[in-house]
């Protein structure tokens, strides 16, 4: 039997009925990742003993007729997620050898859940970059042209191959400025990033802490609203995650969708949208108009202004939230080293990417006395601007909706030598960060055999309402449905 | 040239909270290196602070203690620089938007009220500690400290000299012991200043250069410190030279200070907001609540003790300087009577202070509770005993011998007040001594003195000395 062709839905239906164990669901992908993962490199460390393990206790639960949906359901965490006990990177040299002693508040909730961790997908260094091409561990290639190198988008390059290559059913992703979205799209799958305080980030690896949000990646939306089920909620250990009651996601899926307002940016087809991506994007305009969706066009006048005010506030934040990795308590040090400054130094240099480094180097920079005004507490007030537009538009409309990129995937190497051509990939998910917002991208089509994303966001909280959007259009298309050849 | 001296402080005040300012982990002090810092302290990868809500209400109190203003929102800020003893790299303290700001502490000095002051007090995590010896080349790092509670109290540089430096120090230490949010254990660092020290031409309104001497853990090393810095820097000045802006350290040993780091040197901190923390939002009713936990302060006890108890200004200064001694008193008093209050304040500042002091024994480790200083001050009070007498019966009461009645009947030392008693001794000192009778009879008053000693000495102290005296002229004039 294909599990890997099946949804989390599909499998948590065939568990429930017996139809196959978690066990064999386990050996399965560890089987898959075994034969097709060199291609990839998607996976930084397999947990196979444990995996099975899990998957023992998780069927051993269901016999005692105590499972849910995700009983014995196998899945990746992002190499960001701490787990106690297993090798915990980050994407980074500086953390090579780091065994998190404690589970991140998302891990934890899902092993409640019952899920069984095959084990931990590779990523941007530090979750630093939109191509997975920052990582120490090599980059990650994208299931849909391995032979043409493509990328598979970053940073959660490693949990978007796995699932799109099924080397997992789901996988957990960290979405900064559009890391979960960006890389969902060039792999034909759907990503969502709550709402920020939707999902604990204890024990997430931080790389800026007003941004960072934990989200699921999966092939559906039925499938993201199963998952993000058991990841959302409050955490007292997060002062920043937010005590709203968490709704029931998938029973919202099939509310109807006639009288809904979408608003359609209009700096959002400007210069630099491929064409392909916009025949997708107008497409899907169409099947909502069918659905009785109402298309309004709404301005966001300071979109343009996300890009560089991302760029700001993230490094800035990063270059505070990596001061720790110095070599002393843990993660990598440099070896015979003569003074303190000297230790500091080496070890940061050497255990941090060049992508990394370029951004502590702008965060020191704008946080530093005489800058700070001009660029850090000017991004912050820009930031305002960015939320207020989004407020105006959601007193028009319930959603909005756009291209998740500018265009599908890309080759390697093709924008490393460019960091700014790099920084352009997030230019339309940057700003849901920035004001905080739900947002999700869904397989739209493919263009020259290359997936592309179309991207819905929400109000603050309203998960409910761009899973059900996201499902309606899933339940009238088959995008979603299209695997990579060989996979 | 004659010289202003100009001060302010920078205290920091170790909060008594159970936990952490931002973790669970326990703050007792003493505890093996690295035994009470959890991955929250030693920062780890992933983790976030979760602020101690009892943290911000005892840095509330100290703000309504000393009359300042209370931030309906406060902020906490990174302070960024590296150091092996510092996890994170940044100090989670607060910057631009402190809790407390614009209070004031009244200080006295020479017997002359001066107000002092207080810029801000906020709210801060304490770093680690490095320990340089034992280690060999290296260095140890015992994180037990990292993430302790702190409140930073910062002066106005309305401070004129070392001993109004000490003044307001001690004022500040009373205040927070009182408040019960410092246990003020200044050996174990609970309370510690810098002392910001500059000097100017007498009526000058600019400020010199100043320079920061840091962590002075006694009232002594600040009043040592800051007067080194001061003649130091006369001498640079005197002699043709600048003060340059450092930070110096205090040798305990040599009661100097010598140069740390330059302002040249000096980390560029890149303070911004904590993105992981939501500002603290205290609103009235908050203020209101905490208001109500407030012990009665120094002053106003001060106050109450000279209006209630009808002592000196001085002496209820003295019994209102700790809360501990205060209680104490209060206790002594509630069993001798407000009528017996005066004695009672005269014991426990004189003979129980003294014995206290030759100890080194704080007034909660008193070996003569107040019960039991009271029923001998009552004995004094009744007659039973006099105070010459009350000294030797405290002596032996501090030794463990017993309450004051038992060793008052042990060692029968009860008073001999009876005047048919007393005659009789009385007599036989007249009788035994005639010729400084006659001397006496012969105008030389002074030798009354000369028949009370004999008296007292015939009766070993025991004689009412206020009987002796009337009985005594009775018999000498009759």
């Amino acid at each position: 039997m294909s599990f890997h062709t099946l949804t989390v839905a599909g499998l948590a239906d065939g568990l429930a009925s017996g139809q196959f164990s978690s066990r064999e669901l386990t050996q399965y992908f560890l089987d898959r990742i075994e034969q097709h993962d060199s291609a990839l490199n998607s996976y930084i460390t397999v947990t196979p003993e444990q995996a099975l393990a899990a998957a023992d206790a998780a069927d051993q639960t269901r016999a005692a007729g105590d499972a849910g949906p995700l009983t014995g359901v196998p899945m990746a965490h992002k190499d960001i997620f701490c787990t106690k006990g297993v090798l915990t990177t980050c994407g980074s040299k500086m953390l090579g050898n780091f065994v998190a002693p404690y589970d991140a508040t998302v891990v934890r909730q899902l092993a409640a859940a019952g899920v069984v961790m095959l084990g931990k997908t590779n990523m941007d260094e530090f979750a630093m970059g939109s191509s997975n091409e920052t990582s120490y561990f090599g980059p990650v290639k994208n299931p849909w042209g391995v032979d043409a190198g493509l990328v598979p988008g970053g940073s959660s390059g490693g949990s978007v191959a796995a699932v799109a290559g099924g080397l997992a059913p789901f996988a957990t992703g960290t979405d900064t400025g559009g890391s979960i979205r960006q890389p969902a799209a060039l792999t034909n799958l759907t990503g969502l990033k709550p709402t920020y305080g939707r999902c604990s980030r204890y024990g997430m690896i931080a790389f800026a802490s007003s941004l960072d949000q934990a989200g699921p990646i999966t092939r559906t939306a039925e499938d993201a609203a199963i998952v993000l089920q058991a990841m959302a909620g409050f955490d007292p250990a997060d002062s920043t995650s937010v005590d709203v009651p968490v709704p029931d996601y998938r029973a919202g899926l099939d509310a109807p969708l006639a009288g809904r307002k979408l608003g359609l940016p209009k700096e959002f087809l400007a210069e630099g949208l491929d064409d392909g991506t916009r025949a997708a994007l107008e497409a899907a305009l169409e099947i909502y108009r069918q659905q009785g969706a109402e298309i309004v066009e709404v301005s966001m006048p300071n979109m343009h202004l996300s890009v560089p005010t991302y760029y700001v506030v993230a490094p800035a934040e990063a270059s505070s939230n990596l001061a720790r990795y110095d070599g002393v308590r843990y993660g990598h040090r440099a070896e015979g080293v003569e003074s303190l400054e000297a230790l500091y130094k080496r070890s940061r240099g050497e255990g941090f990417g060049r992508e990394v480094q370029r951004r502590i180097m702008v965060g020191t920079y704008v946080l530093s006395a005489g800058y700070y005004d001009a660029y850090y507490l000017k991004a912050q007030q820009v930031r305002q601007l960015i939320a207020d537009d989004f407020s105006r538009a959601f007193e028009e409309v319930d959603a909005i909706i756009g291209p998740t990129t500018q265009g599908p995937a890309f080759a390697l190497g093709e924008k490393t030598d460019d960091p700014v051509a790099m920084y352009l990939n997030d230019i339309y998910t940057i700003a849901a960060n920035l004001a905080g917002l739900p947002a999700l991208s869904m397989p739209a089509g493919l263009v020259d055999g290359k997936p592309v994303g179309v991207q819905l966001i929400g109000k603050a909280f309203d998960e409910t309402g761009i899973l059900n959007l996201a499902h309606q259009f899933q339940s009238l298309t088959d995008h979603h449905v299209a695997r990579a050849e060989g996979f | 040239m004659e010289w202003e001296v100009v001060i302010g402080l920078e205290v920091h005040v170790q909060l008594q909270t159970q936990s952490k300012i931002f973790s669970g982990a326990a703050t007792a002090y003493g505890a093996e290196p690295n035994t009470q810092a959890c991955a929250v302290d030693l920062g780890l990868p992933g983790v976030l602070p979760v602020l101690n809500a009892d943290a911000v209400r005892m840095a509330v109190k100290f703000g309504l203690a000393v009359g300042a203003e209370i931030a309906p929102r406060c902020v906490f800020a990174r302070k960024h620089y590296f150091y092996p003893d510092l996890p994170k790299g940044y100090q989670i303290s607060q910057y631009e938007l402190p809790i407390v700001a614009n209070g004031t502490l009244d200080i006295e000095v020479d017997g002359q009220t001066k107000t002092i002051g207080i810029t801000r007090a906020h709210l801060e995590e304490d770093a680690g500690k490095s320990i340089h010896e034992g280690f060999g080349d290296g260095s140890g790092i015992d994180l037990n400290r990292a993430g302790t509670p702190l409140v930073e109290i910062v002066s106005e540089p309305d401070i004129r000299s070392a001993a109004e430096a000490v003044a307001y120090l001690k004022k500040l230490h009373s205040l927070v012991r009182y408040l019960e949010i410092c246990d003020g254990n200044m050996q174990e660092g609970s309370f510690r200043c810098d002392a910001n020290v500059s000097i100017r031409p007498k009526g000058s309104d600019t400020f010199g250069t100043r320079t920061e001497t840091k962590n002075l853990n006694s009232f002594r090393f600040v009043e040592k410190a800051i007067n080194h810095e001061i003649e130091r820097q006369i001498d640079v000045i005197e002699s043709g030279g600048e003060v340059v802006q450092e930070t110096r350290l205090f040798n305990t040993q040599t009661g100097e200070t010598r140069a740390m780091r330059s302002k040249e040197e000096a980390n560029d901190y890149r303070y911004f907001p904590d993105p992981d923390l939501l500002p603290v939002v205290t609103t009235e009713s908050d203020i209101i609540g905490i208001r109500s936990t407030m012990p009665e302060l120094p002053d106003a006890k001060r106050d109450r003790f000279v209006e209630q108890y009808a002592l000196s200004e001085y002496d209820a200064g003295v019994l209102t300087s700790s809360r501990e001694l205060a209680d104490y008193y209060e206790q002594v008093v509630e069993y001798t009577g407000t009528v017996n209050a005066k004695l009672a304040a005269n014991w426990v500042m004189g003979d129980l202070a003294a014995s206290l002091n030759a100890e080194g024994l704080d007034i909660a480790d008193s070996k003569v509770d107040a019960k039991a200083l009271a029923g001998l001050v009552m004995r004094i009070a009744d007659d039973t005993i006099s105070g010459k007498i009350a000294k030797d019966v405290f002596v032996a009461m501090w030794a463990g011998e017993g309450d004051a009645d038992a060793i008052i009947e042990a060692k029968g030392l009860k008073q001999i007040t009876d005047p048919d008693a007393l005659g009789k001794i009385l007599d036989e000192v007249i009788a035994s001594n005639p010729a400084q009778l006659e001397q006496y009879r012969g105008g030389k008053d002074k030798l009354f003195g000369y028949f009370v000693g004999q008296a007292m000495k015939a009766t070993k102290g025991k004689a009412n000395p206020a009987e002796v005296n009337r009985l005594l002229k009775e018999k000498l004039n009759a």
